[in-house]
Order: C-alpha cells, then sequence, then structure tokens
C-alpha cells in the first residue's frame, strides 16, 4: 500500500517494544460482537492508474460547463481562474497545514487571512471580517443568529429577492431557536418594499444584491428605515465579482454583509467547496461567528498575526459560542485571496465592467429573440428572461445540444406556476460571441 | 545541524536578535515579506483581460464610484508573495504533525488530481441532471462505501464540516423526537462528557438542547453508572466520541446505546476519531443513531490551513426520514437529485443546511482515497494508526506521564506531571517542540487532564520519523527535569516570529490593514 510507510519488520519491532502480541491485541477494548474481521464487502486496494480510470471515467459522463456554451448562475459562477492561484494553493505549506493554532509556524497562513479579511471588509464597504464560512447560504443564516444576539430581538424578514437555498438553510438552522422567520413571496419584479413589515420585534431584514432575479437595487433608504426600527439590515451578494462595479452594501447602510466568494479563485466543482464572504460594523465584532486573525507583536516587538477573540468560539466558550463552526473554507478563502490580489483594483473593476457589458450585449439580443421577454431591467451579469413554456424543458432540449441555457427558476422554486416559464441567465468574461450565438439559435430553433 | 547559539543560556526578553542585523531583517532563507497592501503600484495588475465592449450601462444607477483600495501588483509579485508566506509555515509535507484529534495524515496528491478534472471541477451545480450523471454517480458510490464502513443504512451527505455534521444529527435527533411526541418535544437535555470536543456542546445548543456535563471514570472512559442515573424523561440524546478524546474506545459503547434507547432518547456518535477503527469496527455494530464523517481526518481531504472539510452523516432507521434536502435517488434511467420539498415523498426532512449538493471536491478526494486504500489498505490504516500511537506512548512512558493506561487508540494522551517542579508549562514544552523541527500536539485538550499533551501520530508516519521524534521529546522531557528551564521559556526562536502577543491582538484587536494616514488618525 503506497501510502503506508511501515514495514514488517517495523511492526514486528514496533509490537515488541510496547510488549504486545499483536496489532489486534491493541483492539483489546473493542467489544468481541463488534468486530468486523473482514466481515464486509468491499473491494481490495487500487493503484494510483485503476483509480485513475475509474474516476476519470465518471468525470467523462459530465458535461462541463467550460465545455460547452454556458449560461449557469443562480449563485455559482464560471469565471476564468488565473494559473498561478491553483499552483500557489498547491503548494503543500498551505495545502497541508492545520488551522493556525501554533502562530509562531503559521505566520503564512495568518497573513493571507489578514489580506482576506482585509479584501473582503475593502470590496463590500465594511469595516471588519471573518476568517471565512462555509458558504454564502450559511453566512445568511449565522448573519441572522447575530442579528438576533445583537437586537435581542426574534424577528426576521427574508426578501423574496433572496436566494430560495441560503433562505432554506436560513429557516433549517433557525428552527429549533424559536426565532419567527418571515419570508416574502419571490419578487420577480424586484420591486417589493419591505419597510412595511419591519416592527419592534424586527431583528434584520435580509436582502440580496443582485436579488435573487438578477435586480440591482439601492438598499440605503430600507437601511435607514430598519436603523429607524432598530432593526439590522443584512445584505446578501451572491456574485463577488459585481463588487468591481456595483454600489458596496456597506455604502448603503448595510449592518452586516455576507458573500458567496466561489467566484474569485474558486471553480464551479459541481457545488462545492465554496467560501462564505462574513463582514460587519467593528462595534459588533465580538458578536461574530467565526475565526478572526488579528495582528500583535511577537517576543521582539516584531509585527505578527495570531487568531483572537477567541472567547467567542466553541473551543472556549462551548455551549455559550457564536457558533458551533470551527473548520471553515480556510484554503478556498486563500484562493479569493491569491484570484483578488492578481487582480487588484484596475483588474478587480475591469473584470466586474466586461461581465457587466457581456451580459448587456446577451440581454440586447436575447430580447430580439422571438417569444423571449428580457424581465430585469438593472443587473450586474445575470438577468431573468421570460419563455413562452416552461423554461425547464427548453433548457433540457438545449443540454440535448451541447448548450446549457441557464438555470429554470422552476428547479429552485418548483411549486410557483407564476415562475415556470422564466429562466435566469449569467454570463461571465468567460461567454463568448459564438457562445451566445449557439443559445440564440439553438433558441430560436426550440421556441 | 549545528546551532551557534547556546541554547542552555537563558535570554533575556526583548534583548537583540540576529534578524536585526542584517539589512532589511533577511535571514539567509527566512525572509521577511511585508503585507500585500504595502506592495501596492496602482494601476498594476497580475490578469490581462480583454476589452470591456462598449455598451450602455444597465447598473440601475448603482455604478460604484469611489476607489475600493485594491493594491495592484503584477503576476511575478504576487507569486513570490504567496510563496514566501507559505515558507513561513509548517505543513504534513514538512514532517510530523502530531495534533492529537485532527489526523494530520499525508494528503496524496492524486486525489488534487482527481478533484481537478474538469469533468468535476467544471460542472455547474444546476445544470440538467442528465448532464451531471457521473458526478451523482461518484456521490453515490462514495456515500455507499461510507455507509458501509459505519454500518449505517443512511447518510446525508451535505454537511460541510464536521461542526456542521453535528448540526445536522441534532437537528435530525430533535425532529426525531417531536415526531414522535406529536409537537414541541418535551426532552431538551443532552448528555455530553466532559471531555468532548467544543463542538458538540455548542451544537446542542444550536438545536435548542441545554448540554448536562457526564463525568469519566478514573480509566478516562464514560462512567456508565453516573450517566445512567442522568437517563431521564427529559433527556433527548447523549453525544459521545468514540474512541473518546483521550485517545481510548469506550468498551461500554452497546450498554450506553441500550441505556440511551431504553430511556427515550438518541446516541450520537463524534466520528472525527473514526481512522482509530476504520475498516475494523462499524460504529452501527455499536447501536449509534448517527455519526458524522470528517473527511478531512479519516479520509484525508486536505485541511489547507483551516478547511474547507466534509461532514457526511450516517443515520439509523429512525433517524433517516429527517435528514436534509438534497439527496440522490437512482432507478433505471440513472441518477436524479431530490433537492425540493415538493419531491421528498414520505421522508421529512429537516431542510437544507448547504448551498447546493455539498462538497463535491472533498466527495472525490475520498473517493480516490477509499478506493486507492480499499477494504485491506483502510484496516491497515486502522491498525497502523493504533500501533504508532502506541509504539509513542511505550517509549515515552518512562519519561513523560501518560494520563491513562495503554493500549490506547490512535492517540496518546499525556498530561503535566512530568513537568512538575520543572517550571515548564504545556505550552513551553510545545513552544520548544517548534525549535526541535515539530508541530506541537494538541495542548491542553481534553480538558479532563491537567496540561494535556495529545498526540496522534497517524499511520503515514515511518518507524524512523517516529524515532526521530521519540528520541526529541526524550531529550526535552530530560532536559525540562534537568532544569534547562530557558530552553522552553525562551522558545521558539528558530522561528519567523516568536511567541506573539495573544493578550494585545485581543485587548485592541486589529482585524485589517488600513493606511498609514488612516492608522495615525486613529491613533489620535
Amino acid at each position: 500500500m503506497r501510502y503506508l510507510p511501515l514495514t514488517e519488520l517495523d511492526r514486528h519491532d514496533m509490537l515488541a517494544a510496547i510488549g504486545a502480541p499483536s496489532v489486534e491485541s491493541l483492539f483489546r477494548d473493542v467489544p468481541e460482537a463488534a468486530r468486523l474481521n473482514g466481515g464486509f464487502d468491499l473491494p481490495d486496494h487500487k493503484s494510483e492508474l485503476e483509480v485513475e480510470q475509474i474516476i476519470g471515467a465518471m468525470a467523462d459522463r459530465n458535461m462541463a460547463a467550460g465545455d460547452v456554451p454556458s449560461f449557469l448562475g443562480a449563485g455559482a459562477y464560471h469565471h476564468h481562474i488565473p494559473a498561478a492561484v491553483d499552483h500557489l494553493i498547491q503548494r503543500g505549506e498551505f495545502l497541508t497545514s492545520y488551522t493556525p493554532y501554533q502562530p509562531e509556524i503559521s505566520q503564512g497562513t495568518l497573513q493571507a487571512l489578514f489580506e482576506f479579511q482585509t479584501q473582503v471588509a475593502l470590496i463590500t464597504g465594511m469595516e471588519v471580517a471573518n476568517a471565512s464560512m462555509y458558504d454564502g447560504a450559511t453566512s445568511c443564516a449565522e448573519a441572522v443568529l447575530m442579528a438576533r444576539r445583537i437586537t435581542r430581538r426574534d424577528k426576521a424578514i427574508l426578501s423574496g429577492g433572496l436566494h430560495p437555498h441560503y433562505r432554506d438553510v436560513t429557516e433549517t438552522q433557525t428552527r429549533y431557536l424559536d426565532l419567527e422567520i418571515v419570508a416574502t413571496a419571490p419578487d420577480l419584479t424586484g420591486s417589493e418594499d419591505l419597510a412595511a413589515l419591519i416592527d419592534d420585534d424586527t431583528a434584520c431584514v435580509v436582502v440580496q444584491n443582485p436579488g435573487f432575479f438578477g435586480h440591482l437595487r439601492d438598499f440605503s433608504a430600507l437601511a435607514v428605515q430598519c436603523q429607524a426600527k432598530g432593526a439590522l439590515l443584512i445584505a446578501v451578494v451572491p456574485e463577488v465579482i459585481s463588487l468591481g462595479a456595483v454600489t458596496a452594501p456597506g455604502d448603503m447602510g448595510a449592518d452586516i454583509v455576507v458573500a458567496e466568494g466561489q467566484s474569485l479563485g474558486n471553480p464551479l466543482g459541481f457545488g462545492g467547496p465554496y467560501v462564505g464572504l462574513f463582514a460587519a460594523r467593528e462595534k459588533h465584532v465580538r458578536q461574530m461567528p467565526g475565526r478572526l486573525c488579528g495582528q500583535t507583536v511577537d517576543e521582539d516587538g516584531r509585527r505578527g498575526w495570531v487568531l483572537t477573540l477567541s472567547t467567542r468560539e466553541q473551543h472556549i466558550r462551548r455551549e455559550k459560542a457564536t457558533s458551533n463552526i470551527c473548520t471553515n473554507a480556510g484554503l478556498c478563502a486563500l484562493a479569493f485571496t491569491i484570484h483578488l490580489a492578481l487582480l487588484g483594483e484596475e483588474g478587480f473593476r475591469k473584470l466586474a465592467a466586461l461581465n457587466h457589458a457581456r451580459a448587456v450585449q446577451l440581454a440586447d439580443r436575447l430580447s430580439n429573440v422571438r417569444g423571449v421577454d428580457v424581465v430585469t431591467d438593472a443587473f450586474f451579469n445575470e438577468f431573468a428572461v421570460r419563455l413562452p413554456r416552461p423554461a425547464a424543458g427548453v433548457v433540457s432540449e438545449l443540454a440535448a445540444q451541447r448548450v446549457l441555457a441557464g438555470v429554470p427558476v422552476s428547479r429552485l422554486i418548483p411549486n410557483d406556476t407564476g415562475l415556470a416559464d422564466i429562466l435566469l441567465l449569467a454570463v461571465t468574461e468567460t461567454t463568448g460571441e459564438d457562445d451566445m450565438d449557439a443559445l440564440v439559435a439553438a433558441l430560436g430553433e426550440v421556441l | 545541524m549545528a546551532h551557534s547559539r547556546d541554547l542552555s543560556r537563558p535570554r533575556q526578553a526583548g534583548s537583540p536578535v540576529a534578524a536585526r542585523d542584517t539589512v532589511l531583517g533577511h535571514q539567509g532563507l527566512r525572509l521577511e515579506e511585508d503585507l500585500l497592501f504595502e506592495l501596492d503600484s496602482p494601476g498594476l495588475s497580475g490578469v490581462d483581460l480583454p476589452n470591456v465592449p462598449a455598451v450602455e450601462a444597465r447598473l440601475g444607477g448603482l455604478e460604484r464610484r469611489s476607489e475600493i483600495g485594491l493594491p495592484g501588483l503584477s503576476e511575478p509579485e504576487i507569486v513570490r508573495h504567496y510563496t514566501r508566506l507559505s515558507q513561513k509555515n509548517y505543513a504534513i509535507d514538512m514532517g510530523t504533525y502530531p495534533l492529537g484529534s485532527c489526523t494530520m495524515k499525508h494528503n496524496p496528491r492524486l486525489n488534487e488530481k482527481m478533484a481537478r478534472l474538469p469533468g468535476f471541477a467544471g460542472l455547474h451545480p444546476l445544470q440538467p441532471v442528465e448532464t451531471a450523471q457521473g458526478a451523482l454517480e461518484l456521490i453515490d458510490a462514495t456515500a455507499q462505501w461510507l455507509k458501509t464502513l459505519t454500518g449505517m443504512p443512511a447518510i446525508a451527505m451535505s454537511p460541510a464540516a464536521g461542526a456542521h455534521g453535528e448540526l445536522c444529527g441534532m437537528m435530525a435527533i430533535r425532529a426525531a423526537l417531536d415526531a414522535r411526541d406529536g409537537g414541541e418535544t418535551p426532552r431538551r437535555r443532552v448528555l455530553v462528557p466532559e471531555s468532548a470536543h467544543g463542538t458538540n456542546p455548542a451544537t446542542a445548543a444550536a438545536c435548542g438542547f441545554t448540554v448536562d456535563p457526564i463525568p469519566a471514570n478514573d480509566d478516562g472512559r464514560v462512567d456508565v453508572a453516573a450517566f445512567a442515573a442522568k437517563l431521564g424523561d427529559d433527556v433527548a440524546a447523549v453525544m459521545l466520541t468514540n474512541p473518546n478524546t483521550c485517545g481510548l474506545f469506550e468498551p461500554d459503547m452497546i450498554e450506553i446505546a441500550r441505556l440511551i434507547h431504553q430511556a427515550g432518547g438518541y446516541f450520537y456518535c463524534d466520528g472525527a476519531n473514526f481512522n482509530a477503527i476504520v475498516g475494523r469496527v462499524r460504529p452501527g455494530d455499536l447501536g449509534i443513531d448517527c455519526m458524522h464523517i470528517n473527511l478531512h481526518k479519516t479520509f484525508s481531504t486536505p485541511h489547507g490551513g483551516g478547511g474547507p472539510g466534509a461532514g457526511p452523516v450516517v443515520l439509523s432507521e429512525a433517524l433517516a426520514p429527517f435528514a436534509p434536502r438534497p439527496w440522490i435517488v437512482h432507478d433505471g434511467d440513472g441518477f436524479a437529485l431530490v433537492e425540493n420539498d415538493a419531491d421528498t415523498g414520505d421522508a421529512t426532512p429537516i431542510g437544507r443546511l448547504k448551498g447546493f449538493h455539498g462538497q463535491m471536491g472533498m466527495f472525490v478526494r475520498a473517493f480516490a482515497y477509499m478506493l486507492s486504500h480499499g477494504k485491506d489498505g483502510l484496516s491497515q490504516v486502522s491498525g497502523d494508526a493504533v500501533l504508532n500511537a502506541n509504539y509513542v506512548m511505550a517509549r515515552l512512558q518512562d519519561v513523560m506521564t501518560p494520563s491513562f493506561e495503554g493500549p490506547c487508540m490512535h492517540e496518546c494522551l499525556f498530561d503535566d506531571r512530568f513537568l512538575d517542579g520543572s517550571g515548564v508549562t504545556t505550552l513551553d514544552f510545545s513552544k520548544a517542540m517548534i525549535d526541535e523541527g515539530y508541530h506541537p500536539m494538541t495542548m491542553y485538550f481534553p480538558l479532563v487532564v491537567h496540561g494535556a499533551m495529545l498526540i496522534e501520530p497517524t499511520e503515514t508516519e515511518s518507524k524512523r520519523g517516529l524515532d526521530d521524534f521519540i528520541a526529541v521529546m526524550r531529550r526535552l522531557a530530560e532536559s525540562a527535569r534537568a532544569g534547562e528551564q530557558a530552553r522552553f521559556t525562551g522558545a521558539p526562536e528558530f522561528t519567523p516570529r516568536r511567541r506573539l502577543d495573544e493578550t494585545m491582538a485581543a485587548r485592541k484587536p486589529v482585524l485589517r490593514w488600513f493606511p498609514a494616514a488612516e492608522t495615525a488618525e486613529a491613533a489620535d
């Protein structure tokens, strides 16, 4: 077995040093009835070549979004990742290290986390950010729980523009915590007004920008209305590239910003692992979930970094912790940081502008396709269209022609007949003219 | 290796160090590196992008106008920056990483290669399932392996890490109790050993439960009589790690399962230490109701400096109907995903715990790991892991103080009695290990012994490597007893940074970089 360095002679010598007759004898505390002794049905070990062949064959049975024209989005986006990102995150010193609990020999991970936290704070327009969460959806649930701790109120209002998975995860994670969730109906037109729902019991209002149907909205007025009622405004950003082109939620007055960071540095990967971003106002930092990296000095007065404010966390506070999270998304956060570092101010803004411009081009082209009605007016790189028949069927037909035409809303909101014909289409810098040609031609054929 | 400095000589705190003797603070291969933000050349970018087509913007007047503040650097500068940072880390690839309860084993590179196949890395989670059959097949196959290895009938694949898996399992227990009691269950007490991971009580609280500690007996195991005395009709569950955090198998698991079930509660098993028994013992045969599996421990997906992980949860028949969406079904036509309540049939899932379908990239790696090892290799994994830990314990027990009598499982626990009167603490001892080229073991956990040192070598350490480690530990233990205190209290010395001021970090938190001008303003 190529991964196991002990030889039979080693095992023999080691047992002698222990004074045990056999490896089996070391398992003496295991009840006899629970010992398998090989009694289960799995194949024996395989060579590296055989494993590659088996898994490679499974990979070949999939249609990768990178290989065909793809317009899929709805919370996960196909972007180009510079080669240096994957090279650097595969350095063993990053890849095979643990959570930086011993700071003297983890300054690399810690400094990178400090840079990550700074980048997240800058792009969201917030004061502080943590060292990452599992993904955007779980960040959203944690933000609602944080708002409850801060306000000591028990009601959360979720916008109809919130991604259905984020809503679902938030409802699930809070279901045993006596929190009232008021989720409004899907907001296809991007015109809902949540202000009237805010009352004295409201801990937070959760909005998303761009919304699930692609709408960009200015939440500045809502932020003021929240503040007047003592509620917090939580802004969700499902596509972080948008922050290079669109006013930051922090500048609209959000109290907590959560985001899905996948678009920077992380492949689509069929949904994970991704990286949740979590940013807040500094005054609320002690109510934040997750790890925080902080600056300090060493014994010689040199600048360095440590994990800090850990009295919020489960390994210290146990049942009184702000969250049960332990392992987060460290390496995905590193990929995010390196990608954004490579882009820099100019590159990030240009990438965002490119995404938007290409999306505008596609929207213009689709509005000329018979039977297609573009629903979203103001958007970043994703918008909704209405088709003359159920979108799921159209998407399947186009997939058979090797065009991944987008996400039918019915995939995520199955029982709303008013939404059955709605298709979400996303465009990124990877979408070329020929991809758009293929989509327009295929749609023209099937509609 | 020859050290020019006399380690036995006490050093004054704050005395000049060699780092200051060089122009830039570099010391040979030990290179200082500024923050990214301090390397800014405005206007530079490490990415060349195509030209932006001229279109009329449709951002609804929400153009971001103010500067964001991101620094500009070229690709060579970025590659050098993060390469330098990487060299300030210790890692499994460099040496023994004996962090107890963390299972820092070798991460096979084949697994990285497999996860990066375009047929997985390039798949969108919401593309039509007929275009992702191979991906669903892989998830399903991984699920089958995990069910077989644990002897459990059902599994939830979506949890993102161990603690997330705990949340999944404990929510399923809460849902099962609510269903059985026809409304909100009055059972709200969860029994958790004092030696448990902090995530256990934190998770119980996140499901609306209260936590009641169970004491250990003198052998480091659950005191079954004390446990039985705590049972009652308000008890929802027991959460138990097995092998436990003292590195010991709980020999009364079957009796504990019988007692908790008789009392009407469920049995949650924390599977963090599954590496000790994989391929040899099926937790299902011990009577548990659910267990999370840290793929980033037992199944070697890389820790990545703190994640990502994956924490699938195996479930008993009683809890299976409450597993979260999504899950995979298959019929003659292939695989499909159950994602929405409309399609869940008789099941009553707790809901959804994560966006999309779980940590696919981790499933690919874990599957490659399981195929590579097979049935024979996996039982060899647990055998060698346990052998290595017992070897370390046997070779150190005369100079250090094991907390409990052996044999241990995959990790061995020492306390700080051997340091009594030496003026050296567990922390000092750990820092001295760093100077010797090792990552310290887990310190001060579990909480049930004083100054805990929990050593988990894992099966991927060679005997030669263990002998070196043992020689270092023996020398350090002897050195502490010989009164060579300075070697410990001054450690580490040969690291990019010496001990860091954690009190200062927490008292005046600086959690991000600010431009120098703003920092000066803030100081005013």
